[in-house]
């Protein structure tokens, strides 16, 4: 096989299993969703001039639903596969270490990519979300994706090094992504929450999907409302790209095929 | 393999052991739960690092062997119903496609006894079933050498005699087997040699037949004196006591069995002396 029919081929392998377990595409797909229908009936105040929350809230939700898929995913799922003995049987076979990943990143694309449209679709025929008028916010929108959607799966194979067995993974993985969301401003319009606060989720990816997506899908009057007066896509590319990087060398550095040693 | 050592902290796993499996042949491991078989067998493999001795397997060292090493080498696992949602035929499609000569997957499932549950999703097979699955994915890369792992334990006795069918025809086609078991009868049933292993420690290598000298042992002969009382007698010509036998009591000797020690007779004593 070709190293491209190979990662397709175990990347097929993960999207079936997905696909034919209900639990896990009701609660990736259909999450975010169901949060939207809760937050957008619940608030509907205005938080800036042509800004309603929803919008800004739908904006939150395409970034956690980014980490979703990425992150918790992964995080939850590598420990299991590791546990039931799926990455020994794998090592077993002459299938080269990084095929494993590379089907694990095709599984992270689709459903992310399946996850977004319908997230995009829901919100702009229900909650008013306006689809960005130029190239230049879409093109935005596609580099904020692909570097915080890789982010997130580099971090959450690295993540699997720190959850000892599966059963326990759900119980570490879900409240960081949770502490993310309300410290990164998913919940709640950021800059009204504590400074200290702003500043420790700076120090994570999510906080930074957030401000990107928010620079596609809000007037451009709304980045006044921003920590820094603007957008500032500069750093949300470097924070990115840096949390790439240290993922990267978390994930050689320290991933483990077994439960021993 | 030579001077081959394991240990964890201050417990030697595996203490110096030397070991030749001839190409072709069905070797089983046979010991008690803990003598340090499994990690024995994973050193082979190449999932354990050894903290000693020299290993070569198929001619490599499986400590750093490469993939090409890995397709001449099948292993069957213990299986944990790790492929839930996909079908038997998808599953064995999969693994198929991950070696460079592999075997048809619908032939690798015929002879296995899967086709009727080629369409099955795997979480709904028998645990005999989930085993055989387990074997189909070890052998469809077509393998010079198969590890089993203890195989049947927890097989209900016809699904064990099956089993042992399957492996029979495996060795026949020339594959190399190594098995671990703790079930004597499943080393006397496949294996063409034995290795007793006990405490880390091989203590005896040999055929089924001849394990522990049994069939130089000497013999016990027993039969009923003509006042009903039985005598025995362990004697290394039990032809000879048996004609002499014959004469004394002018034909049939009441009651007359001749034995020597079972496999399980020398088993247990090997366990026993090695402990």
């Amino acid at each position: 096989m070709t190293p491209l029919t190979l990662a397709w081929s175990r990347g097929r392998m993960e999207l079936l299993q997905f696909s034919r377990s209900r639990e896990s595409v009701v609660f990736t797909l259909l999450f975010p969703v169901i949060m939207i229908s809760i937050f957008g009936s619940i608030f509907n105040g205005v938080i800036a001039p042509g800004v309603r929350f929803t919008q800004y809230f739908v904006t939150g939700m395409i970034a956690t639903g980014l980490m979703t898929v990425g992150f918790q995913n992964l995080a939850i799922q590598i420990p299991i596969e590791r546990d039931k003995g799926v990455l020994k049987r794998l090592r077993g076979t002459p299938m080269p270490p990084w095929a494993y990943f590379a089907g694990k990143v095709v599984f992270v694309i689709v459903v992310g990519v399946v996850e977004t449209v319908l997230l995009l679709a829901i919100a702009t025929a229900f909650f008013g979300l306006d689809m960005p008028g130029s190239a230049t916010d879409w093109w935005t929108f596609a580099w904020v994706s692909v570097l915080g959607i890789t982010a997130c799966t580099l971090c959450g194979i690295a993540f699997t090094s720190l959850v000892r067995t599966a059963r326990g993974a759900p119980a570490v993985v879900t409240p960081v992504a949770l502490v993310l969301q309300f410290i990164s401003g998913v919940f709640f319009v950021f800059t009204q929450l504590p400074t200290w606060m702003q500043q420790v989720a700076a120090l994570f990816p999510l906080k930074w999907m957030c401000q990107g997506m928010r620079s596609v899908f809000l007037p451009d009057s709304f980045a006044a409302n921003e920590p820094g007066g603007s957008w500032e896509l500069g750093k949300v590319a470097l924070v990115l790209g840096l949390w790439c990087v240290i993922g990267l060398v978390l994930c050689v550095r320290t991933f483990r095929w077994s439960n021993r040693d | 393999m030579r001077g081959l050592r394991k240990t964890y902290g201050s417990r030697a796993a595996v203490d110096d052991v030397d070991l030749d499996v001839r190409s072709g042949e069905v070797f089983a491991l046979l010991g008690p739960n803990g003598a340090g078989k499994t990690t024995m067998v994973e050193i082979l493999e190449g999932y354990r690092q050894r903290d000693a001795g020299e290993v070569s397997v198929l001619g490599q060292d499986p400590a750093n062997a490469g993939r090409g090493w890995r397709a001449r080498v099948g292993i069957v696992l213990q299986g944990t119903g790790e492929f839930e949602e996909l079908t038997v035929r998808e599953v064995v499609t999969h693994f198929a496609g991950l070696y460079p000569d592999a075997d048809d997957p619908a032939t690798v499932i015929a002879l296995v006894g899967l086709s009727d549950k080629a369409n099955a999703r795997t979480r709904t097979l028998s645990g005999g079933q989930k085993r055989r699955l387990d074997v189909a994915l070890g052998i469809v890369g077509r393998p010079e050498l198969l590890f089993l792992d203890e195989p049947t334990t927890g097989f209900d006795p016809a699904a064990r005699h099956e089993f042992w069918e399957l492996i029979r025809r495996l060795a026949a086609n020339g594959t190399t087997i190594l098995l671990t078991t703790h079930y004597l009868e499943e080393a006397e049933a496949l294996a063409d040699r034995v290795g007793v292993i006990v405490a880390g420690r091989i203590v005896a290598v040999d055929t089924t037949e001849a394990l522990g000298g049994r069939q130089d042992a000497p013999a016990t002969v027993t039969w009923q004196r003509p006042d009903g009382a039985v005598e025995t007698a362990d004697t290394h010509t039990p032809t000879a006591l048996v004609a002499e036998l014959a004469v004394r009591y002018g034909g049939e000797a009441p009651g007359l069995t001749v034995s020597r020690p079972t496999l399980e007779d020398v088993y247990l004593s090997m366990i026993g002396a090695g402990r």
